[in-house]
């Protein structure tokens, strides 16, 4: 793996990031909605004991910010592909191992900074956190964010043109959301839906972050899933994604 | 005993599906000289690029560049090659400088070179007042020297451009063709461009003309210019047909017609002008000469100028081979 290659394709990332400063705005204000406007609103109809609704959601919430921002992130990969930077990537001595890990810790990287923007909202929810909680709040966004960045990855060598674009987000995206325990336990769905929440890489990412956020233990509200099973499931599937990313890459280019 | 060539390629044939973009071509490059690969769009210059740079394996044949075989060694091949695409490959959010840098930490150019470097690059092009502007700023010329710039940048052994002016306005050509010239003097590099202009392969000291695939001839303009067989005199008579058969007659040479216009070659068109004239006795109307081009060396080997070829088939060809590779 050339070091060299992955660290500048990290920092290209952030680099750009950090200048679109209105993005920045806007990607905030997506998780901040659905935490305050929805959340705020179901919390006078779902009162559930001991936890209010809107922090039950925080760590759904979290889960969103990460899944947006870091498929966005590798979707780019979609982007630098129509208008040719991709080329200049290809055409260079670099592995494809290392353009995947590079796109993957990039994504990880821009994801992170937003989840800690939102995660500073939690006194606004009646959350008390210290810093280890907070620290490993902050590890655990990062795992997430590698894995679906590389899942993004995954995905992004399929397709050729920037119109796939809308696909990905209807068809891909918002049920990844919905079907990750982020709104409603995965352990109250019917069957069918169950299913596919087991099988979406989120839900055991935001099952993680329930762990640490959530302060129930027991009952509807609480995680659905073993902590060591979340993250055995989060990692293994990030080498997975990588491997299988650097696989297609190969293949298609 | 001459040196090894640094790019050599031998029988090489690439296709996509049932269409043959490259047929059976073969040619060495020299170190340190400027190649010319001239033909019309379509002719299969972009893909023998492609092969070149390692982006595409070929089909059968091969293609050795600096030593290292494209199709085994291609990570070799790359460190040693620098390109410049067609179309432009630079981040446009990036500022120039950002370019070059990036350019650099993926060719594992030491830390410590890498600002030195580019900064190098960049006045050589004239771009360094403009290395922290984002590039999307930059007009389509700017564009261009940058991505020469950046191209040079880990010292590679082979620059290859692939129609480097296309699409520029001629004042920025001109600009351009100005430091390529200097590329092989200055950066120690072998420059290998494909073009579709004729003013751009006089430019190069060997090219090698390629249509539907075929090599069709190859060596220095000069040495193709003199092919055709001289100048060529142009007139217009008052009876072509009469000029024709006195030509014939006093000077034993094969007018054509074309156009309204008799045209013959000739080894010294500006000394047998004047013979012409008064051995046609009061018949010419108008007369010119023009030394031959590499149009002429086109036409000649087959039969069709590369302005003509372009408006009809070479397009569909490209398009093709574009349509077979977005479904495979």
């Amino acid at each position: 793996m050339e070091f060299n290659a992955v660290y500048v394709i990290v920092l290209r990332e952030f680099k750009k990031f950090v200048r679109e400063r209105s993005r920045l705005i806007s990607t905030l204000a997506r998780p901040l909605f659905w935490l305050f406007l929805v959340g705020g609103g179901l919390s006078r109809l779902v009162r559930p004991e001991g936890v209010s609704y809107t922090q039950f959601i925080f760590p759904g919430i979290l889960g969103l910010t990460v899944l947006f921002s870091s498929m966005f992130s590798s979707i780019s990969i979609i982007w630098d592909k129509e208008f040719g930077f991709m080329k200049e990537i290809l055409v260079a001595p670099v592995s494809r191992f290392s353009i995947v890990v590079g796109k993957a810790l990039s994504g990880t990287v821009v994801s992170l900074i937003q989840a800690v923007a939102v995660l500073l909202f939690f006194p606004f929810l009646g959350l008390k956190l210290g810093v280890p909680e907070i620290l490993a709040v902050i590890l655990l966004c990062g795992l997430v964010s590698f894995c679906i960045s590389a899942f993004g990855i995954v995905l992004a060598t399929f397709y050729e043109s920037y119109e796939s674009f809308t696909v990905i987000m209807n068809f891909i995206i918002m049920p990844m959301f919905f079907l990750s325990g982020a709104m409603y336990p995965v352990k109250l769905l019917p069957g069918p839906l169950k299913l596919a929440a087991k099988a979406n890489p989120l839900t055991y990412g935001v099952d993680a972050l329930k762990h640490i956020l959530t302060p129930v233990r027991t009952g509807p509200m609480s995680p659905d899933f073993p902590l060591s099973l979340d993250l055995a499931v989060i990692a293994g599937l990030s080498i997975g994604f990588v491997v299988l990313g650097a696989r297609f890459f190969e293949r298609k280019t | 005993m001459s040196p090894a060539p640094i790019i050599s390629v031998k029988r090489l044939v690439k296709k996509f599906g049932p269409i043959t973009a490259v047929d059976d071509i073969s040619f060495d490059v020299e170190e340190g000289t400027i190649f010319g690969f001239l033909g019309p769009n379509g002719a299969g210059k972009t893909t023998t690029i492609n092969v070149l740079c390692t982006l595409q394996g070929p089909t059968s044949g091969w293609a050795f560049v600096a030593g290292h075989d494209c199709m085994m060694e291609p990570a070799s091949v790359r460190k040693a090659i620098g390109i410049v695409f067609q179309d432009t490959t630079l981040d446009k959010d990036l500022t120039a400088y950002e370019n070059l840098a990036f350019h650099a930490y993926l060719y594992s150019v030491p830390k410590a070179e890498i600002r030195p470097r580019s900064e190098d690059a960049l006045r050589f092009v004239g771009l360094y007042e403009r290395k922290d502007d984002l590039v999307k700023k930059f007009s389509g010329g700017m564009k261009r020297r940058l991505e020469v710039a950046r191209g040079l940048i880990h010292r590679p052994r082979v620059l290859f451009l692939d129609e480097p002016t296309l699409g520029l306005d001629p004042q920025s050509r001109a600009n351009l063709w100005e430091y390529i010239i200097r590329l092989p003097e200055r950066h120690n590099v072998t420059v290998f461009m494909t073009t579709h202009y004729m003013e751009e392969a006089e430019v190069c000291e060997r090219i090698a003309i390629i249509d539907h695939g075929k090599l069709i001839a190859e060596g220095s303009p000069e040495e193709l210019k003199k092919t055709v067989g001289g100048d060529v005199v142009y007139l217009k008579t008052k009876d072509n047909e009469k000029a024709k058969a006195e030509i014939k007659r006093l000077f034993e040479i094969e007018a054509q017609e074309r156009d309204g216009e008799l045209y013959l070659t000739v080894q010294r068109g500006d000394t047998y002008i004047p013979l012409l004239i008064s051995g046609l006795a009061g018949t010419v109307l108008s007369v010119r000469q023009e030394r031959p081009t590499l149009n002429d060396v086109f036409l000649k080997f087959t039969g069709k100028a590369i302005r003509d070829v372009e408006e009809t088939e070479a397009g569909t060809i490209k398009e093709e081979v574009r349509a077979y590779r977005r479904r495979h």
